[in-house]
């Protein structure tokens, strides 16, 4: 049952992934890539990591992704013009996959990988475990991980903004406060 | 238990809820009608069936039999596939929810949780359902291909994303409180009456979580990106007959995915407000805070006009995002302050 889970999420990961490269429109290839997430989010509850899987999900199918979707909607994306340089970039593009690949086989052989793996018992809460490791082990580099988007954070909205002088704001709070006298005045007409 | 009958098992579980909540959507749109009706001093639906009963019933007829009208410009794929992905996941959010526990009449020693799925991330699963709700309405827009469609969904997606993050911050102080992501374990840690349920010390996060529910689910207030004064209906103006009715089905699942969890996550869940009352079934308990919480809503519509658009970003980034970081940090004090933290003793599960 668990393996023919796994070469369903697997096979469907490496379907959706080559649809992202190959789909002509931009749109499907973001539904393509969100298609991809889905199956690996299945491929980590499988390996009993279901925190990482939901928050796969959660994070980038339904926030960055989202995002994505977005922009390609706003983009009038020339296809034509995306395609042109395919010939040109295939060498460099092709020997980086093919060097991935050897890492992967080499990896895969040199034994990095565990052949079996134990399940985890259903006692064992794998949240709070990544919650400890990450709280107490690797506290510093979490920490820094932190300041860093921070600042990329600030960095995005500095870069962006711009103060226009002659746009209006709306101060509520000054709207609140507003009483009749304010604004009423009698005037007697003669 | 063999495998075909644990299959069985989960079909069985499976269409029990998914069948409750189609049906309780036809139902909670002819009281809506009727409770709309009544506030507004008028009947409302009153002639299909005794008291209007069957209203639903002639209406979902209606939706089967009309022609569903895919526009020539239309992105033919996504354009059918919008209504599913915006039904699909909050039907599928149900999976996690618990409804309450049972020994089945005595028949099982231990008391079980009433969910397809009893799962540890259960909150985070039902976040993430949520959020894909999303696509349904993006791609809808997208796919139809028309300016109106096109402005509705923006609108709503920036609404949704927007009051996503306070939603999920309102969330944090009730992982705090209760140590848990479990939903049965959160609905435990809250049990011994009225008193203890999270309602009391996190009230703050009780109110931006319901409204930014509203907000999710695109209820009154918050309904922009229908906006039928300027927008037609929104993102789903092309669409027509039964593909129609799943974008409203999938609206009204989430305003009872809203409501349930509201209920459970801050008022205690199947668990009765005096513990005198306890031998009324937790179930019945969940499901009457639900119905008050499906009541608000409706009672919301009948209520309030339509936010503007730049104060409904400013309600979620400027108000809800700052209360909820602030109320992360008092309780995180509270919990370690010495003295207070004999107070917050009272709610806390885990030491």
């Amino acid at each position: 049952m668990e393996r023919l889970f796994f070469d369903l999420f697997g096979a469907a990961s490496v379907v959706a992934a080559l649809g992202v490269v190959l789909a002509r429109n931009t749109m499907y290839s973001v539904l393509w890539l969100i298609f991809c997430f889905f199956n690996l989010a299945g491929l980590f509850v499988l390996l009993d990591a279901e925190f990482l899987g939901i928050i796969l999900i959660l994070v980038y199918v339904g926030a960055v992704m989202v995002l994505f979707m977005f922009v390609v909607m706003m983009l009038e994306v020339d296809v034509a013009s995306l395609r042109e340089g395919f010939l040109r970039y295939l060498p460099l593009g092709g020997a980086l996959a093919l060097a991935l690949l050897v890492e992967m086989v080499l990896a895969a052989r040199a034994g990095l990988f565990a052949k079996h793996a134990e399940h985890l018992g259903r006692e064992v809460n794998n949240t709070a475990e990544i919650g400890k490791l990450l709280y107490t082990k690797y506290l510093l580099g979490f920490e820094i991980a932190a300041v860093i988007l921070l600042v990329a954070l600030v960095g995005a909205i500095v870069l962006v903004i711009r103060a226009r002088k002659d746009a209006k704001y709306q101060n509520i709070a000054r709207q609140v406060r507003v009483r009749k006298e304010d604004r009423l005045q009698k005037v007697r007409l003669p | 238990m063999s495998g075909w009958q644990q299959l069985l098992a989960w079909i069985a579980e499976i269409l029990a809820i998914a069948i409750s909540v189609a049906l309780s959507v036809a139902y909670i749109t002819y009281f809506e009608r009727r409770i709309i009706g009544w506030i507004q001093v008028r009947k409302g639906c009153n002639r299909v069936g005794p008291a209007g009963l069957l209203q639903p019933i002639a209406d979902m007829i209606k939706l089967v039999f009309k022609e569903t009208i895919i526009p020539a410009p239309a992105h033919k794929v996504l354009f059918v596939l919008a209504p599913i992905a915006a039904l699909a996941p909050m039907m599928a959010a149900f999976a996690a929810v618990p409804f309450g526990e049972t020994t089945f009449f005595g028949l099982w020693k231990a008391a079980h949780v009433m969910a397809i799925g009893n799962i540890h991330v259960g909150l985070l699963y039902v976040m993430a359902m949520s959020s894909l709700a999303v696509y349904g309405m993006l791609l809808a827009g997208w796919a139809s291909n028309t300016k109106y469609a096109f402005l509705g969904t923006m609108r709503s997606t920036c609404q949704v994303i927007s009051y996503e993050i306070a939603m999920g911050f309102a969330l944090v102080p009730v992982m705090m409180l209760a140590g848990s992501l479990n939903l049965a374990d959160i609905v435990h840690a809250q049990e011994g009456g009225f008193w203890h349920w999270y309602v009391i010390p996190l009230f703050p996060m009780f109110l931006v979580y319901f409204i930014s529910g509203a907000a999710e689910a695109a209820r009154i207030p918050f309904d922009l990106p229908e906006g039928e004064a300027e927008l037609v209906a929104g993102y789903h103006v092309e669409y027509s007959g039964m593909w129609f009715a799943s974008f409203s089905l999938a609206e009204y699942a989430a305003m009872i995915l809203i409501s349930l969890m509201t209920s459970i996550l801050f008022l205690g869940g199947w668990d009765a407000p005096i513990p005198q009352l306890a031998f009324i079934p937790g179930t019945v308990w969940l499901l009457l805070k639900t119905s008050f919480f499906v009541f608000v809503f409706i009672w919301m519509r009948a209520t309030f006009p339509r936010y503007r658009y730049d104060q409904l970003m400013r309600l979620g980034w400027k108000v809800f995002l700052p209360w909820t970081l602030v109320w992360i940090a008092v309780v995180g004090i509270c919990i370690y302050a010495p003295g207070i933290s004999r107070v917050m003793d009272f709610w806390l599960a885990w030491r």
